[in-house]
């Protein structure tokens, strides 16, 4: 015979905790809540900076982003108008300049620290690089302008205006002030060496050691086994690091703003000053009173947002492909 | 490629082979150099702007060689208008105090979101967008430090109608977020299933057992992810720029404008004034001082939870 007081009653407050699973529920909800606010910022910025440039993109259209003049000031010669190329032309050459110089150095140093480093020194080396990547962009600023400007001015940049720089105009001086794409570029260079190298080591250790055996036991070189069966292999994922790099280049403010010498006019030469889409907007945005000059460089740092997504978004795949193995291999 | 390097030598690919291994060694040596260069000038010269002042004072105009600092009248028998006779006056009290409020600010509003954040990646792994949430983490710390700055200018400052501390503490919360989340991510991966099946054994629902078993044996990870956020937003100035403007006066009011350390050392070494450069690299000393112990302390931290 079943006792009736056996039966457990249920009360309310059973039910519910049973419903929310003693809760769980909430604790689910709680923890997606700001799981999606991650998603919620990245929205935010998109949204603030879009709305911000409504006005410049009403104003120019796409024509923005390729309009050579940018006078905030009205002159008797200039009226006033935003292009957005001085600055994104100096983005792309700075970038340029600085992937031209890392992109190699910092996939040879991926390659060291991951294949031909000898072990007790691989974590210290790898731990210095990192390094490199925690110091802020304001002291790299800091000294390149005090330090290295005198440098390459002394070493690189007069000796190659005085040589080759008299027949490619692309290379010409005279260099007065030590400020310019060039040597922007070279201190980006040096910023974005570690993301670089650090992602190249990543996807160099992901490889497989078949791999490596495999070519050793043909009686390739050293060289010849990295070369032919590691690197190939972790090919996409290298090309999404330098990419990371690239981006990193692009987006880079201090180091610009005090390097580049902040001039909107457009000059041949390299070793002229010139802007970046984040040092215009860094130096003119808190002085910007006039809505469509405020608009305009609002505009520059959705331009930004952009391309740094879309380059995430790319390297960010071919990462995760390369980390994930070629299809169908299940280890 | 085979065909070509069937054609060597061995001694041609031998050599092929040590000369490639050394350029290898070459790059590494390449990217040491401008680390080691960088942190002896700032340690040496920075050290030597170091004085009782430095972390006393707070800013003071500069004033020429000849002129008296207190009356502004000439001195007799000095030679007026030398810039480089400028004594080094005041220090950066403001910038230090500044620096700690606003980065502690965006900490106390990042903590919460980036370890809930990180405990809902790791503990609800079959999520179908987490992927996408990883993702948006990605493109935040990637994305350029200035359109955060231009964020936090057009959804603060200007709403507020005025440059203030937590304009710029919401701006770096935005860049130490994604840090705080993917470190508690990775940290709680690390922490062994059993531990939450035998809280679960126990009757514990699965929230009790991530508060109160799963999370404390992350705790060491989780602290070292928020040191690590903590170093980069003491370090970010763009975004500082454009939010909390710099401050000439010691300011502890978060609702106005502040000053920080790395905006000071964008501001002095642009100054004509060599006792004010020497200001910048005392401030980019005790910046470098900050970033490289963070570092070393969770290099040392990391390395012994691995073990």
């Amino acid at each position: 015979m079943a006792d009736a007081n056996a039966v457990p009653r249920i009360t309310a407050s059973r039910r519910w905790a049973r419903q929310t699973r003693h809760g769980d529920v909430f604790f689910w909800l709680l923890t997606l809540f700001f799981a999606l606010m991650i998603i919620g910022l990245v929205v935010a910025v998109g949204v603030v900076t879009y709305t911000g440039s409504a006005a410049a993109r009403a104003a120019y259209g796409w024509s923005f982003l390729w309009g050579t003049e940018w006078n905030p000031v009205e002159t008797t010669l200039y009226p006033v108008s935003f292009g957005a190329w001085p600055a994104i032309r100096g983005t792309l050459l700075s970038s340029l300049i600085a992937l031209i110089l890392a992109a190699p150095t910092g996939v040879a140093i991926g390659i060291f620290l991951s294949e031909l480093c000898p072990l007790r020194l691989r974590q210290p080396l790898g731990f210095m690089v990192e390094l490199l990547a925690a110091i802020p962009s304001v002291i790299y600023g800091l000294w390149g302008v005090a330090v290295f400007a005198n440098w390459f001015n002394d070493w690189v940049t007069n000796p190659i205006a005085e040589s080759v720089g008299q027949f490619v105009p692309w290379l010409a001086g005279p260099v007065a002030v030590s400020r310019g794409l060039a040597i922007t570029g070279t201190i980006l260079a040096i910023m974005i060496l570690p993301t670089i190298s650090a992602i190249t080591r990543d996807m160099l250790q992901a490889v497989p050691n078949h791999q490596r055996e495999a070519m050793l036991s043909l009686g390739a070189t050293r060289w010849e086994v990295i070369w032919g069966a590691v690197v190939p292999y972790a090919r996409a994922g290298i090309v999404g690091g330098i990419m990371l790099g690239l981006g990193r280049a692009l987006g880079e403010t201090m180091a610009a703003t005090m390097l580049i010498g902040n001039s909107t006019r457009i000059e041949e030469s390299i070793f002229y000053p010139a802007t970046t889409a984040a040092a215009l907007v860094a130096s003119e945005l808190p002085n910007a009173n006039d809505p469509l000059h405020e608009s305009s460089l609002i505009g520059l740092a959705l331009a930004l947002f952009g391309i740094t997504l879309l380059l995430n978004l790319i390297a960010r795949y071919l990462v995760w492909q390369t980390a994930r193995g070629p299809a169908g291999e299940k280890v | 490629m085979s065909l070509e390097t069937n054609m060597l030598t061995y001694q041609q690919r031998s050599r092929v082979d040590k000369t490639l291994r050394g350029c290898t060694i070459v790059a590494t040596s390449i990217a040491i150099v401008p680390l080691v260069l960088i942190i002896a000038y700032v340690l040496f010269v920075g050290g030597s702007a170091l004085n009782r002042d430095f972390f006393t004072q707070t800013y003071r105009p500069p004033v020429p060689a000849g002129i008296d600092p207190l009356t502004g009248l000439p001195i007799d028998g000095m030679e007026e208008g030398d810039l480089s006779q400028v004594q080094a006056r005041g220090g950066v009290l403001h910038g230090i105090v500044g620096t700690l409020m606003v980065t502690i600010t965006a900490l106390l509003f990042s903590l919460p979101i980036g370890i809930l954040a990180g405990i809902f990646l790791a503990e609800y792994p079959d999520t179908p967008f987490n992927t996408f949430i990883r993702f948006c983490c990605d493109v935040l710390s990637g994305a350029p430090s200035i359109v955060i700055g231009v964020v936090g200018f057009t959804l603060i400052v200007k709403p507020m109608g005025s440059y203030s501390g937590i304009a710029g503490a919401i701006a770096l919360t935005f860049l130490m977020v994604p840090t705080i989340a993917r470190t508690t991510e990775e940290i709680l991966k690390l922490v062994p299933n059993a531990v939450r099946e035998a809280a679960m054994a126990m009757g514990a629902p699965m929230w009790y057992s991530t508060l109160t078993v799963v999370l404390p044996a992350a705790l060491t990870g989780i602290v070292t992810g928020a040191l690590l956020a903590f170093a980069r937003g003491a370090g970010e100035t763009a975004p500082l720029l454009l939010t909390i403007q710099g401050n000439s006066n010691l300011s502890f009011d978060l609702l106005a404008p502040m000053a920080a350390l790395p905006i000071l050392t964008y501001k002095y070494i642009e100054s004509p004034f060599p006792a004010e450069n020497q200001l910048a690299w005392g401030t980019a000393f005790v910046l470098m001082i900050l970033v490289l112990g963070i570092n070393l302390l969770v290099r040392v931290t990391t390395a012994r939870i691995k073990r």
